[in-house]
């Protein structure tokens, strides 16, 4: 894992829906392995701008390079380099366990064998090898949770981009997610993720607040704290919100 | 490939899973074919008929009361003057005014030739045709009797049969019409769901972001109701050759290519609707305004467009299923080939080559 390697560089990237512009001139990187809290308030463009990134949207200008790949010329190979997990968790609610893992595997080309052997150590590892033939429906909304997360990096990707991945959830399902996130970023992925819960944003690397449609500001959660001289994120996004 | 294969087999799970579409899938278009072609028969029953009477001999008496005993008429009561007629009509029960002109019987001893006059009320064209077709042949069948009664000679009467086999020709119609509107059905119904609903479950994100290209993951899409919609096509000919005794007289081969091809037309519509469409009620909305309707009013299917104000004749124009319809009959009962249809399959090309384009064009218009 190399710290100074960027794998996410943005400079002047702008989004508009006919005279609104959701995204004002973004600048920012992500350095390979780090946990990337993209935060601020509903509407306030964050959502937008992840988009982009996956390949959902075009930019209406701006420089943008995803896992070192340009998002105009080589969104094939960006799309085999990103994982992606949508506030939805993006399971099939009528497909079994290990029919989901199999399918999203299998859509990013991965060997059936490979599969096979990657899912059973999967499965144990989060301690869901006696529901692997039950339907998606029948799981309880953290462990449908921790299964996206994991189906989403099944590919081994440079980069998860997690839009709200813990909405609805209790905080200590949450706190169980946010493991996983870490072991992600341990093994060398870097997290992109969107959230409006503060008390995550203290566990991501460095995070950005955006504020109508521009970064307000972007620093360690720490760093954040002390320019705002406050006790916690709440009381720095309150500050920069207003 | 590989991908596709794996996408081919998740939407295969998704169909077996689900009841409703199984059902919708396979016992809807035998049950549709029996309703049509038995429930939905074109049968009368209990038509009223009034009778303006202006000989009142036996002959007159006699026709009146045949026609009456039937099953499907009900004597309505004699008019008085010609001045009545028009207002029975007006007043909407009566469907037939059956008009004997004076000396009706003697006229017809005389001059073995006597007129009567049928006055159907045609604002309800298919009934009207009906009840017209059903009393001629009671007439003949009556003059028939007749003949035999003054030991005349005994004659075989084919068109009496005819009229009598309208049930046989109403399962005639109806074969290819149903397999319009099945097929419209499963083709575009389904696919326009299936696809609202990725949309909706949020899934459609994610296939987006992975490798996959758009026209893999509607092609994967779509692939199980071709084949799905392919096996209904042919259940239904198999259906309408045992049950409704209906031949292919034509090339079954052709027959079966332009039943790929309205598919793929019907697919193509489905997917045009799926990108209009957020949610899976919003898709089944559109479905129905702007497939089914039209399918079943606007094709010729059950209602006879030449009896239409030209406004809806010129729509009928676009419904694609109105010229399956034709092809259909066209090779089935007309034993016709390629050379016949050409025009109508060139109509269905071209169509679904416009939907795909702009589904296409709408998907790329969704991502930017």
């Amino acid at each position: 894992m190399n710290r100074d390697k960027k794998v996410i560089e943005v400079r002047d990237m702008v989004k508009k829906f006919g005279d609104f512009t959701a995204n004002d001139h973004l600048t920012f990187d992500v350095s390979e392995g780090e946990i990337f809290g993209f935060l601020g308030a509903n509407g306030a463009g964050k959502t937008t701008a992840l988009r982009i990134l996956c390949g959902l949207s075009l930019p209406t200008s701006g420089e943008i390079t995803v896992a070192g790949y340009n998002i105009y010329t080589d969104r094939e190979r960006i799309k085999q380099s990103i994982g992606y997990m949508s506030q939805k968790f993006s399971l099939y609610e009528d497909l079994k366990v290990y029919e989901n893992i199999r399918f999203y595997a299998g859509i990013y080309g991965l060997g059936r064998k490979y599969i096979k052997a990657r899912t059973e150590q999967l499965l144990e590892s989060l301690g869901l090898q006696d529901v692997r033939n039950k339907l998606i429906t029948e799981l309880p909304l953290g462990w449908r949770q921790k299964l996206a997360f994991s189906v989403a990096v099944f590919h081994k990707p440079s980069i998860v981009f997690l839009d709200e991945p813990t909405g609805g959830v209790d905080p200590v399902t949450r706190r169980q997610f946010w493991d996983l996130i870490y072991q992600a970023s341990h093994d060398g992925i870097t997290v992109f993720v969107t959230t409006h819960y503060m008390d995550e944003a203290e566990y991501c690397d460095r995070v950005s607040i955006m504020e109508a449609g521009k970064i307000e500001a972007i620093d360690s959660p720490g760093g954040l704290k002390a320019t705002y001289k406050a006790k916690n994120m709440d009381e720095v996004f309150l500050a920069i919100a207003r | 490939m590989k991908r596709f294969r794996g996408f081919v087999i998740k939407e295969f799970i998704h169909i077996i899973r689900d009841f409703r579409t199984l059902l919708i899938l396979f016992a809807l278009p035998a049950v549709q074919l029996l309703i049509f072609g038995y429930v939905v028969t074109n049968e009368l029953k209990d038509i009223r008929i009034a009778v303006f009477d202006q000989s009142r001999d036996r002959f007159s008496r006699d026709i009146t009361n045949k026609i009456m005993a039937s099953d499907y008429f009900i004597f309505d009561g004699y008019l008085e003057s010609s001045h009545d007629i028009e207002a029975r009509f007006k007043e909407g029960m009566v469907k037939q005014i059956i008009v004997f002109e004076p000396d009706f019987g003697h006229r017809l001893m005389r001059e073995k030739k006597a007129d009567i006059q049928l006055l159907a009320d045609a604002s309800d064209a298919n009934t009207a045709n009906l009840v017209v077709n059903y009393t001629t042949a009671i007439i003949q069948d009556y003059i028939l009797g007749l003949h035999t009664d003054a030991g005349g000679p005994l004659r075989i009467q084919p068109e009496v049969r005819m009229m009598y086999n309208e049930s046989m020709k109403g399962a005639f119609m109806f074969v290819p019409g149903v397999m319009a509107l099945i097929l419209m059905i499963v083709s575009a119904l389904m696919t326009s769901i299936t696809i609202t609903r990725e949309k909706e479950m949020g899934t459609m994100e994610t296939l987006l972001v992975s490798p996959l290209r758009p026209l893999q993951i509607i092609l994967g899409k779509v692939t199980p109701y071709v084949v799905l919609s392919f096996i209904n096509a042919v259940t239904i000919v198999v259906m309408g050759y045992f049950v409704f005794g209906l031949p292919v007289q034509g090339s079954l081969a052709l027959l079966l290519i332009e039943c790929l091809l309205f598919i793929s037309v019907a697919l193509a519509l489905g997917i045009f609707i799926s990108t209009m469409a957020e949610t899976q009620q919003m898709a089944m909305f559109y479905s129905m305004i702007m497939l089914l309707l039209p399918t079943i009013l606007l094709s010729g299917f059950i209602f006879p467009v030449e009896n239409m104000p030209v406004i809806l004749q010129w729509l009928s124009y676009i419904v694609p299923a109105k010229y399956f319809i034709i092809i259909v009959k066209s090779v089935m009962l007309k034993g016709t080939g390629m050379a016949f249809v050409w025009k109508e399959t060139l109509v269905l090309l071209v169509m679904m080559i416009f939907f795909i384009a702009n589904s296409v064009r709408r998907f790329k218009i969704r991502l930017a």
